[in-house]
């Protein structure tokens, strides 16, 4: 064998996670693609996908960093719930303000967060136990708050967070024949522009990492497989973005979680306070020991956890116009899933934004598939359960074979 | 006399390390077989290979075992011919009994059902052997380390041991237990066990082994009798040149008072009543480097840790000065920034994190060094990483190794560079240089040494006397919480260090 084939041996076995990850969402689009006929990627599917998914990701977000920390939050669903419930009695029957419901409904879920990172973080009381606690409350709340109720319609200013989309800014001059040549109603220019401009930065800061990295004499990734994965990345960014065109443009949920991915990324892996919660959870003592306040930064991963499950919960009830009790039953279960699925570990430490928003994404394109075959819910379950036991068994298979 | 294990042109490699090169090893039934070799050189993992814990097809070359071509497949194999290793690492289960420990794996019972009567009977005799006389139910973190290594040997007697390996089992003992140990294995040879020991302790080595193979670099250099072999020998083959010199000269002069300790008390961070610490003053002068001598649980890792940001005890009372003026230490992060680094004795579980890589770990207690408004650069990181790693002279491929990779020793010399990058003025190292080769602790002293010379204060604590006594200023002797002398270099010996402990 020459050494340049051992070399990507090496480099794949080594990073088997990374890409397995994205060819198993990519197979699972394409089968889903096939066996629905082509509706999975209708443009309305499609906009619709990324709506279904919004808020789980959102909240997967949150639930990465608390996982990494080395904790779990199973309280996510019930706050969801009920924050989304609260913005309704608020709304629709005090009639107050959208402006001031939600900056209020999000401080709240801020404070849920600390009220049980507090116990968590300085008392020690294991996050399983806290945050079960957690969930049963918040339940009962979200009952109690609606009087076993559902309450709406919301008013047309609320309901924009979630169903509303980016209008174009280019003249109807410039896309109408655009829409003519590609056979659809309208054509959303800036929506196309944006997938494009997108396209370009994640290129040039891959390439700019690899320079960088040839420089201090790091192998990176081999140029084959730089070039492939950007090309698939791109390519499916494009051609995302161009069918979301050919429909009714961006929607503001997908802005809002595109911006806050980018963010969470950029913290996790790049900043100073991203670092300390991988050390924190990869060895709490001797975090400690390196100057970490390891209690304080428990305490904030609940607090920004809470913060993201009361915007999950305010897109969701935005998005189904009206908030029931039961709203977020057990939906704590696919955050977790998205995240584990993601590639995150256990006992913590370990796990990526990109891992956990892929996992999401498995698991939403999934459920939409699934439903639009016609699957019984009985039958998404179960199927549910045995990928999310494949992705860990894969993880912990790989990790054995490079011990 | 017959030859027991021959392991032949065994070959491993990792991903980008070849850890074992064609290594070669032959033991005589009935012999004690040392093992010597720089850290790194491949000495742990060659007996993972043997024992299995890397299986048969996961390295090239043969082992033959008692006259028959062995192929084990894991751990059990290797046990039901005989075969008994005990980890560098300790592998017994704080929360459990002795007796329990004993048999984890290899149960006393009938059906699936415990027998305690013949578990504890068993456990008695097992205990005689190794000469302990704890009680059998005793909770294992309740006896010291030195005992707990003693059990470990009484678990492998529980398996019929026929080859008994010993990777650096005295690393984390006193100097009274170690010698214990060792006769402990000198009566299991007269009973006719072979012994496979691993150890950085050549004095040791020499005490109890009848041959020495040493290996470097992956590669068996030699194979000598120990008869007549002097440790210079041994040394002169590990490091493949003379070291005359243990220790590296220094122009010693203490210069202004840097950091003063005074009326130290500390309590016990569970038993309340328990006062751990007792009223102790000590004080480090620039370019001085300061020893603690005393026994094991004597205090000294409590005390260097209740100093630096409180991480240990509580009800901590006392004052600490540094250039004369009184400094808050209550957090870790007041005491890095105020000029304090603590170099841990236990790396595993609070000096390191095993699962990132040697640059993470190198910059953990300083990112302000390497980011600008709260964002990592992380060439930065790479550079400081890869100053250190040729500073110390880590052995690996490249600073993106994970820690928990590296050989005992490398990440010894981990820990001491993420602390160095911290710029610390008082650096306190809790036995600096366990489970550290000898050409190894030579830089390590090397580099005390410069930090000294650059005006710094090292505070050193160390079971091993020899290396308090050649590079030590001053001596401080502790004994159950408290100071009970010190003593300056020029009048330091280990029989007067001793006497202090004992008359005390
Ligand atoms: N799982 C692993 N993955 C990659 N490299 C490894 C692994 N285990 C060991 N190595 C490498 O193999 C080499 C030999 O390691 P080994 O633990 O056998 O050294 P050693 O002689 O026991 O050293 P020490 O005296 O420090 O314990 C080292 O360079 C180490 O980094
Ligand atoms: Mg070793």
């Amino acid at each position: 064998m020459t050494s340049n084939s051992n070399g990507l041996k090496a480099y794949l076995s080594a990073h088997m996670k990374d890409y397995g990850l994205l060819f198993a969402l990519i197979a699972i689009m394409a089968f889903f693609q096939i066996v629905t006929d082509g509706t999975l990627m209708r443009p309305v599917n499609i906009t619709n996908l990324f709506l279904q998914n919004s808020y789980i990701i959102v909240m997967a977000l949150g639930m990465l960093i608390v996982i990494v920390a080395g904790h779990i939050d199973l309280s996510v669903g019930s706050v969801m719930g009920f924050v989304g419930a609260l913005a309704a009695v608020m709304i629709v029957q005090y009639h107050i303000p959208v402006w001031v419901t939600i900056p209020l409904c999000i401080v709240l879920g801020g404070l849920i967060g600390a009220a049980q990172g507090y116990w968590v973080a300085f008392w020690k009381i294991p996050s399983f136990i806290a945050t079960l606690a957690g969930m049963l409350v918040f339940r009962g709340a979200s009952l109690w708050l609606l009087e076993g109720q559902s309450v709406g319609p919301f008013p047309q200013s609320f309901q924009i967070l979630s169903t509303g989309f980016v209008g174009d800014i280019f003249p109807t001059a410039l896309t109408a024949p655009i829409a003519e040549m590609v056979g659809s109603r309208n054509f959303n220019l800036l929506c196309l522009a944006v997938g494009a401009i997108a396209s370009g930065v994640i290129i040039s800061i891959g390439l700019r990492q690899q320079a960088r990295g040839r420089a201090y004499g790091i192998e990176g990734e081999p140029t084959a497989f730089f070039w492939g994965r950007n090309i698939i990345v791109v390519g499916a960014l494009m051609f995302l973005t161009f069918k979301l065109a050919t429909f009714r443009g961006l929607p503001n949920v997908l802005v809002t979680m595109g911006l806050l991915i980018v963010l969470y990324a950029f913290v996790t892996e790049k900043t100073v306070i991203g670092r300390r919660i991988y050390a924190l959870g990869g060895n709490e003592k001797a975090a400690r020991l390196s100057g970490i306040k390891t209690e304080r930064l428990t305490f904030l991963a609940f607090v920004n956890m809470g913060v993201l499950a009361a915007l999950g919960g305010l897109i969701f009830a935005a998005r189904l116009n009206t908030a029931t009790p039961k709203a977020g039953f057990g939906l704590e279960l696919d955050v977790i899933a998205a995240v584990f699925i993601g590639g995150a570990s256990m006992s913590g430490g370990s796990g990526k934004i990109v891992g956990a928003v892929v996992g999401a994404f498995i698991m939403g394109v999934m459920n939409n598939g699934m439903s639009i075959v016609g699957i019984g819910i009985d039958y998404q379950q179960m199927i549910k359960g045995l990928v999310l036991l494949a992705a860990v068994i894969f993880d912990v298979y790989n990790k054995q074979k490079q011990a | 006399m017959s030859i027991l294990l021959e392991m032949r042109e065994i070959t491993k490699e990792f991903p980008g390390v070849k850890a074992l090169d064609r290594v070669n090893l032959r033991v005589a039934e009935g012999e004690i077989h040392a093992i010597c070799g720089e850290n790194g050189a491949g000495k742990s993992t060659l007996m993972k290979v043997l024992s299995g814990v890397y299986p048969a097809g996961s390295y090239d070359g043969e082992i033959h075992y008692d006259g028959q071509l062995a192929e084990f497949r894991n751990l059990r194999d290797s046990e039901n011919r005989g075969i008994v290793i005990i980890h560098q690492e300790l592998a017994l289960v704080p929360e459990l009994s002795i007796a329990e420990n004993l048999f984890i794996g290899n149960e006393r019972a009938q059906r699936g059902v415990m027998n305690w009567h013949e578990t504890f009977q068993q456990t008695e005799q097992l205990l005689k052997k190794v000469g302990l006389k704890d009680s059998p139910g005793t909770q294992v973190d309740k006896i010291g380390v030195g005992k707990q290594q003693l059990v470990e040997i009484a678990k492998a007697l529980a398996k019929d041991v026929r080859l008994l390996i010993l990777d650096e089992p005295t690393a984390a003992l006193q100097e009274n237990d170690s010698r214990k140990l060792l006769d402990l294995m000198l009566e299991l040879k007269a009973q006719g066990v072979t012994c496979i020991i691993i150890s950085h302790k050549l004095n040791e080595v020499r005490y109890v082994a009848d041959t020495v193979t040493v290996i470097r670099d992956g590669m068996t250099v030699s194979t000598l009798d120990a008869k007549g072999l002097s440790e210079d020998d041994i040394v002169r083959d590990m490091v493949g040149r003379d070291m005359s010199n243990r220790y590296p000269e220094r122009d010693r002069r203490a210069g202004d008072m840097l950091l003063e300790v005074e009326g130290w008390n500390v309590w016990h961070p569970e038993h309340a009543e328990r006062q751990v610490i007792d009223d102790i003053s000590f004080n480090v002068r620039a370019g001085e480097v300061v020893g603690i001598a005393g026994l094991m649980g004597s205090g000294r890792t409590e005390l260097a840790m209740s100093i630096f940001g409180r991480s240990w005890g509580r009800n901590i009372s006392g004052t600490a000065r540094l250039k004369g003026t009184t400094v808050d230490l209550s957090t870790v992060d007041r005491a890095i920034k105020a000029g304090l680094a603590y170099v841990t004795e236990d790396r595993k579980s609070l000096g390191l994190i095993l699962d990132e890589t040697i640059r993470f770990n190198t910059t953990l207690a300083n990112l302000e060094e390497v980011s600008t408004k709260g964002v990592l650069d992380q060439n930065d990181e790479t550079r400081a990483a890869e100053h250190y790693r040729q500073a110390l002279r880590t052995r690996t491929p490249s600073v993106f190794q994970k820690v928990g990779n590296l050989s005992g020793g490398n990440q010894q010399k981990v820990v001491l560079g993420k602390w160095l990058f911290t710029g610390p003025e008082v650096l306190i190292l809790d036995e600096p240089t366990r489970g550290i080769d000898v050409g190894a602790k030579y830089e390590i002293y090397a580099i005390i040494n410069e930090l000294s010379a650059q005006g710094k204060g090292v505070v050193m604590i160390s079971s091993e006397m020899p290396e308090l006594l050649g590079m030590c200023d001053r001596i401080y002797v502790m004994n159950e919480g408290a100071f009970v002398g010190e003593l300056p270099a020029a009048e330091a010996s280990q029989e007067r260090i001793m006497s202090l402990i004992v008359t005390e």
